[in-house]
């Protein structure tokens, strides 16, 4: 058991190092800092641009290969380079890497788990009511993009308002809670989370419940949960014990991949409701050609895809009946 | 998935290295096909709805007084009227013909992907599983790597490398993110089919590898190509959509959805109908689509319950029980009444 989740552990990092880098490679190609001084009236003398460059390691004229080693060695002694404005990468990773994950990690927990038992309660009222509807609810939200999806719900919620304050559509915190966590705070941040939770957590509800649904299904024919009838088990403990248990192994690996998506969906609901934190700043970074920022949500993706994929490798685990710890 | 059971249903006659199945059998499977297909009725309401988008884009325009480039100094946001049917944007572009202009890219952007990617599946899985060894290694850690890479990243940050180049490379750059998944399917499905005897018959009359694999392996997964081809459309459409939205995809002076959608975005909550209409449109392509998908998946599936006829059902719901295990009964299983 201990080998083989160390060996799982050395293929993830493995390839969290090499698609880390290749971020960077593809940044450093194909984003051109030099942009930031062009066009300026009067016009930046050449040394002066290739100095500045030089100084936060951005310089397009410097061989990649280079500028990659100077920067691994950075980010092996947690430095992560400087911004295009010569302003620490730390910093504003520090900001907002807090954001994202409060984002990220409460929408993964409530949407994961929401699919799964939407998905398991479809496959047991199979082609009746329920089923029908959280079907075609699914499709039309897996059909809408994230974009489209939170502006929709920020046009509702403003009808809804009427005018007044009790749904935030934009801001983490209204400004005068600012770092504060007391009672007041929490039911501010609380309503400004709720739109873009809902975003997140219908996304994944939505794809989580389809796949569920589906291995449910095949498990509901089997002979084991027959078995497990036979043997004087109520229906409901029958089909959460063996049942679930079985169905729900396939959809755990899936995890680690939907975090990738799920990060793309944070990206577009931060930017819709003005959260700073590392999906808009990738896109601001881009605009920007700051090279050394997009490297560093490069390298955030990679370091949580590396936490879901053990995550889930766990998991999977300790529900398999056939792994023996 | 559906797994077809029977070799030569693609209509593939030669050397006799495929046993051809009897043309009266692979008319009959691509009729029940049909008729299941035609049977569920979302399935249908998502075709006709697809062929209508497909009219609209690109007929709409020939009814329309105004092109997407053109402004009318006369109605700067108005609301939809008999001359602008969908209403006028800020600066007085007609959103209908914005909105169709938009739709025709999606669409093509969306067709290109579905075939593109299977097509890239279809490949790197069936040739990963029949030679194995090195070549299986590589091409799955390959798979693992492209599906650890967020897509999104890599496309907005390549965004500046394409935007020279014109948007085929945006339709290939999307695909190569959009295969993996479908080429592991097609991976353990063709080492189910490499150790049938049609396939051994092929390699030891001495057909080369890659002729096997397009020849005997791929057209025997067809169901499941045909199925996520379509599936991949509306993913792509979404995906597009959302790219061109932050400014990473489609770049003006051409429109796509996305575009629409985002050049208009601040005047949304006054003017509703600006963000409505592609909003809507670009939720239909999706929703078309993926009923469409679903409709195939049950009429491929040998035992899939809601393809069955009605007294196929009838028959099931007073089966004996002793002949449960089929996918449908489940419910009469658990559920002693």
């Amino acid at each position: 058991m201990g080998r083989y989740m160390l060996r799982k552990l050395a293929n993830y990092l493995v390839l969290v190092i090499v698609a880390a880098s290749l971020t960077y490679f593809l940044a450093g190609l194909s984003l051109n800092p030099k942009a930031k001084f062009e066009g300026r009236n009067p016009a930046v003398p050449i040394a002066t641009i290739t100095k500045s460059l030089d100084d936060i390691n951005q310089n397009p004229d410097t061989p990649i290969v280079e500028r990659f080693a100077t920067w691994a060695n950075g980010v092996a002694h947690g430095d992560l380079g400087r911004t295009i404005d010569n302003s620490s990468v730390n910093d504003d990773f520090g900001r907002r890497v807090g954001v994202s994950t409060r984002l990220l990690l409460i929408a993964t927990l409530l949407g994961s788990v929401g699919g799964v038992a939407l998905g398991a309660l479809g496959a047991i009222k199979q082609y009746r009511a329920f089923d029908r509807i959280t079907t075609i609810l699914s499709f039309l939200i897996l059909a809408t993009p994230v974009f489209v999806l939170g502006s929709a719900l920020q046009f509702g919620a403003t009808k809804l308002n009427d005018g007044s304050q009790l749904i935030k559509v934009t801001g983490e915190y209204d400004s005068q809670y600012s770092g504060q966590w007391g009672f007041d705070a929490l039911v501010n941040r609380g309503q400004h989370i709720l739109l873009p939770m809902i975003t997140l957590v219908l996304l994944q509800v939505a794809l989580y419940s389809r796949y569920q649904r589906s291995t449910m299904l095949d498990v509901l024919g089997s002979d084991f949960l027959r078995t497990a009838r036979a043997k004087g088990l109520r229906r409901r403990q029958a089909l959460v014990k063996h049942g679930l248990r079985t169905a729900v192994l396939p959809v755990v690996p899936l995890l680690v991949y939907n975090i990738v998506l799920l990060f793309t969906g944070a990206t577009i609901t931060e930017k819709t409701f003005g959260w700073h934190g590392m999906g808009e700043w990738l896109v601001s970074s881009i605009t920007r050609n700051d090279i050394n920022s997009v490297a560093a949500v490069g390298l955030f993706t990679a370091i949580v895809v590396l936490i879901a994929g053990l995550l889930s490798d766990l998991l999977y685990a300790a529900l398999d009946p056939r792994v023996r710890t | 998935m559906s797994t077809q059971t029977t070799p030569g249903t693609t209509g593939t006659t030669d050397g006799g290295a495929a046993a051809p199945a009897p043309a009266k059998a692979r008319s009959s499977r691509s009729r029940l096909t049909m008729r299941r297909f035609v049977r569920n009725r979302l399935a249908l309401v998502g075709l006709a709805v697809l062929v209508l988008l497909f009219l609209a884009a690109y007929l709409g325009p020939l009814f329309n007084k105004w092109t997407y480039e053109q402004h009318d100094y006369l109605a700067f946001t108005s609301p939809p009227t008999s001359g602008h049917w969908f209403g006028t944007t800020q600066s007085g572009q007609d959103l209908f013909a914005l909105t169709m202009r938009g739709l025709q890219k999606s669409l093509v952007i969306g067709l290109l992907v579905g075939v593109l990617a299977t097509l890239m599946a279809a490949t790197a899985g069936a040739f990963s599983a029949y030679f194995g060894g090195w070549t299986d290694r590589s091409l799955m850690w390959l798979v693992d790597l492209l599906l650890v890479m967020p897509s999104f990243l890599i496309l907005a940050v390549l965004s500046p490398l394409f935007r020279t180049s014109g948007w085929l490379i945006f339709v290939l750059l999307i695909s190569i993110f959009s295969w993996m998944i479908t080429g592991r399917v097609v991976r353990s499905m063709t080492l189910t089919l490499k150790d049938r005897e049609f396939v051994k018959a092929a390699k030891y009359m001495g057909v080369p590898g890659p002729v096997i694999i397009f020849r005997h392996i791929v057209p025997n997964m067809a169901s499941l190509l045909i199925i996520d081809s379509v599936i991949q459309v509306g993913a792509a459409v979404v995906f597009e959509s959302t790219l061109s939205y932050f400014g990473f995809g489609i770049q003006a002076p051409d429109v796509s959805l996305g575009t629409v959608i985002s050049a208009n975005e601040s005047n949304a909550t006054t003017y509703p109908w600006l963000f409505f209409f592609p909003a809507a449109f670009l939720v239909l392509i999706g929703l078309a689509v993926s009923f469409i998908g679903d409709g195939l998946r049950d009429a491929l599936d040998p035992n899939s319950a809601n393809a069955k006829a009605k007294w196929a059902k009838e028959m099931d719901q007073h089966a004996d029980l002793s002949l449960a295990g089929a996918p449908g009964k489940a419910s009469e299983v658990l559920n002693p009444s």
